[in-house]
């Protein structure tokens, strides 16, 4: 129990992947990981809004000097700029320091999960995009991994690499919109313009490939949707060319900006103990210390055969969480390199599965076999049946581990699905990150957790 | 099947080539996984079991999940990812109970991750939080409560999180309508 679960994981990081069958670790009790003899769980819950005002009331003290015995309650958002979105916060300020704070979400809940149980399999798709809107490629990955799961599909393998070749893009994608936004919370608007200029690059990628430039549901059940257009990997290719440049030079802008240290350095701690107990996943995670990325870790969609690293680093603050996310831009640029090579070498191959029952026909099978034309008449009319089960997907979105749960019960409709982002329990990590530090500090919080309000509501 | 229990063998292991496309039942799962450090560690627990979709579900009775979460914490499942639940409407018998509550546990040292499930009844379902094992299950429950309407006993707020307070009904139980109430 006292031993430093940390360095466990830091020591498997050679005998990757699945070599942690026989190693000795797998048995080892990490509860000592989590909060278990740290301290009191209770600590470490995000309170509710009321749990917030009724502590302020509580804290105030009748007495000849109410302004300094009182504290004061203060509400941030769901309109703040700096708050990404729809996010609301609930804070507790004793003059400038943050005594509690409390997280009020739900301005963007859509139901999608409901309106998901009414639509066939394929109309599930277009929902996913529209999740975590940052991210869609990933998004549209994971659920069609659980479906393919419950199908028992087995996706060729140049559509696995395409797969990962645009998660791979779209996690650079999401994290210039993470840096661009973050940099501008701190005040440094000048790499927000630089990132969306690369950003639009990648855009202009995604509509190329899928013909839009965020919501493409390109990712579909048992393979993607078409042939990527011709020119494309060149263009892909020059684009990463072209990156580690742009990424020196947004380091060339922060790295030694006084202002950009201040405002990072030792701001927002989170210890690898607490970020496990609050279900802190993805880069902000890994700065923490804890070595796990499910790509690396858990590998699907093919990513066992690409060779890269995993950042860490054992910083726990905003600074760290900046370090990180910037070297996994720099990864994720190497394993598209990776993908492109081999891409470059299944030109051949299909990108779907063998299953006509379930994937739509091509457009000109339909328009000349009859065959073709009854099975694309009652793919779309009547959906496909899925064998009765639950099958979880799990993805390593930018933003980290991304789940989905989807439950067929037979019909050609999903009786269940749902979605574990991990912004939603990134979210509970804020209260522990900005308790005892300055009103400009959560800000600084809220940029280094990058969250989409899109994926914690649904 | 594992000569020494406190070294996983890769019989004890999930192996996908190692076991048939699934087993269902507590008993056939036992004999498959035999020194499976998530069966030992809830052997006492387990009231159903299968291995399908290469995923391992171990089913508990909804009074036992606390003791279910500490011993699986124990066993070195550290990480709690989601809980979430399942309407089985209209089905609520005490052999099958309407509601199943999922949680999704991960294991960062066996790089393998299991269900729990617990199926609890339809009439005021409730059950235990387990918000003092994992503080990451607060949202997760608020949000089975907030949209299926379980409580979570000893939750310390268990208020609705997505939904205004003052909404009528729990849209995913399966007998609200998609479109809601007009």
């Amino acid at each position: 129990m006292s031993h430093n679960p940390l360095l466990d994981l830091e020591t498997q990081e050679d005998d990757r992947p699945t070599s942690f069958v026989g190693s000795g670790a797998a048995v080892r009790d990490t509860t000592g990981a989590t909060l278990a003899g740290i301290r009191p769980a209770e600590e470490i819950l995000v309170p509710d809004v009321e749990d917030v005002v009724r502590g302020s009331a509580s804290h105030h003290q009748h007495g000849s000097d109410p302004v300094v015995s009182q504290t004061m309650v203060l509400n941030m958002g769901p309109q703040h700029p700096s708050t990404h979105g729809v996010l609301r916060l609930v804070l507790e300020v004793d003059g400038e320091t943050v005594v509690s704070l409390a997280p009020d979400i739900g301005y963007l809940h859509t139901g999608i999960e409901k309106t998901c149980e009414a639509k066939f399999y394929n109309q599930v798709t277009p929902l996913t995009d529209r999740i975590d809107y940052i991210c869609p490629m990933t998004n549209n990955t994971a659920y069609a991994l659980a479906v393919e799961k419950l199908l028992g599909l087995e996706v060729p393998e140049r559509a696995q690499i395409l797969r990962v070749l645009l998660n791979e893009l779209t996690r650079i994608q999401s994290h210039l919109v993470w840096l661009g936004t973050h940099a501008m919370d701190i005040g440094a608007l000048t790499i927000f313009l630089y990132c969306f200029r690369e950003r639009e690059d990648l855009l202009r990628i995604f509509e190329a490939i899928s013909g839009q430039r965020m919501m493409g549901s390109y990712i579909r059940i048992g393979g993607v949707a078409l042939e990527p257009p011709a020119g494309i990997y060149d263009r892909i290719r020059s684009f990463l060319n072209d990156f580690p440049e742009h990424i020196e030079e947004y380091e060339g802008l922060l790295n030694a900006n006084p202002i950009w240290m201040g405002r990072l350095k030792g701001v927002g701690h989170i210890s690898a103990e607490d970020a496990i107990a609050v279900g802190m996943t993805g880069p902000g995670m890994r700065a923490s210390g804890v070595d796990f990325d499910l790509r690396r870790d858990m590998p699907y969609s093919g990513y066992e055969r690409f060779k890269f690293n995993v950042p860490v680093s054992n910083g726990c603050d905003v600074w760290s969480r900046y370090l990180v996310r910037m070297q996994e831009m720099r990864e994720s640029t190497s394993i598209c390199h990776q993908a492109l090579d081999l891409l470059a070498t299944m030109h051949h191959q299909p990108l779907h599965a063998d299953a006509p029952k379930i994937l739509l026909p091509d457009r000109e099978k339909m328009k000349t076999q009859m065959e073709s034309l009854i099975h694309h008449f009652k793919i779309v009319t009547e959906g496909f049946q899925v064998p009765a089960g639950e099958a979880t997907s799990s993805v390593e979105a930018p933003h980290g581990m991304m789940n989905y749960y989807v439950v067929s019960d037979g019909t050609s409709k999903p009786y269940r699905v749902h979605m574990r982002n991990a912004d939603f329990a990134n979210l509970q990590a804020l209260e522990t990150m900005c308790k005892g530090r300055l009103i400009a500090d959560v800000v600084a919080v809220i940029g280094s957790i990058d969250i989409v309000l899109g994926a914690i509501d649904r | 099947m594992a000569d020494n229990p406190s070294s996983p063998s890769t019989s004890s292991s999930v192996n996908p080539a190692a076991h048939p496309a699934s087993i269902f039942g507590k008993q056939a799962v036992f004999e498959a996984f035999a020194g499976h450090p998530a069966i030992v560690s809830l052997e006492q627990l387990i009231t159903d079991a299968k291995w399908d979709r290469q995923e391992l579900t171990l089913g508990v009775a909804p009074q036992t999940i606390l003791d279910a979460a500490r011993a699986i914490k124990a066993a070195g499942y550290n990480f709690l990812e989601d809980v979430t639940a399942v309407d089985w409407y209209p089905t609520d018998t005490p052999s099958a109970p309407r509601f199943q509550v999922s949680y999704s546990i991960l294991s960062h040292s066996r790089k393998e991750r299991i269900r729990i499930v617990a199926r609890v009844m339809g009439e005021s379902p409730h059950i235990d939080s387990i918000t003092s094992v994992w503080p990451a299950a607060n949202f997760y429950e608020r949000e089975v409560f907030d949209l299926f309407g379980i409580h979570f006993a000893g939750h310390p707020h268990l208020t609705r999180i997505m939904l205004p307070d003052n909404w009528n009904g729990h849209p995913l139980r399966k007998d609200y309508p998609v479109e809601g109430y007009r």
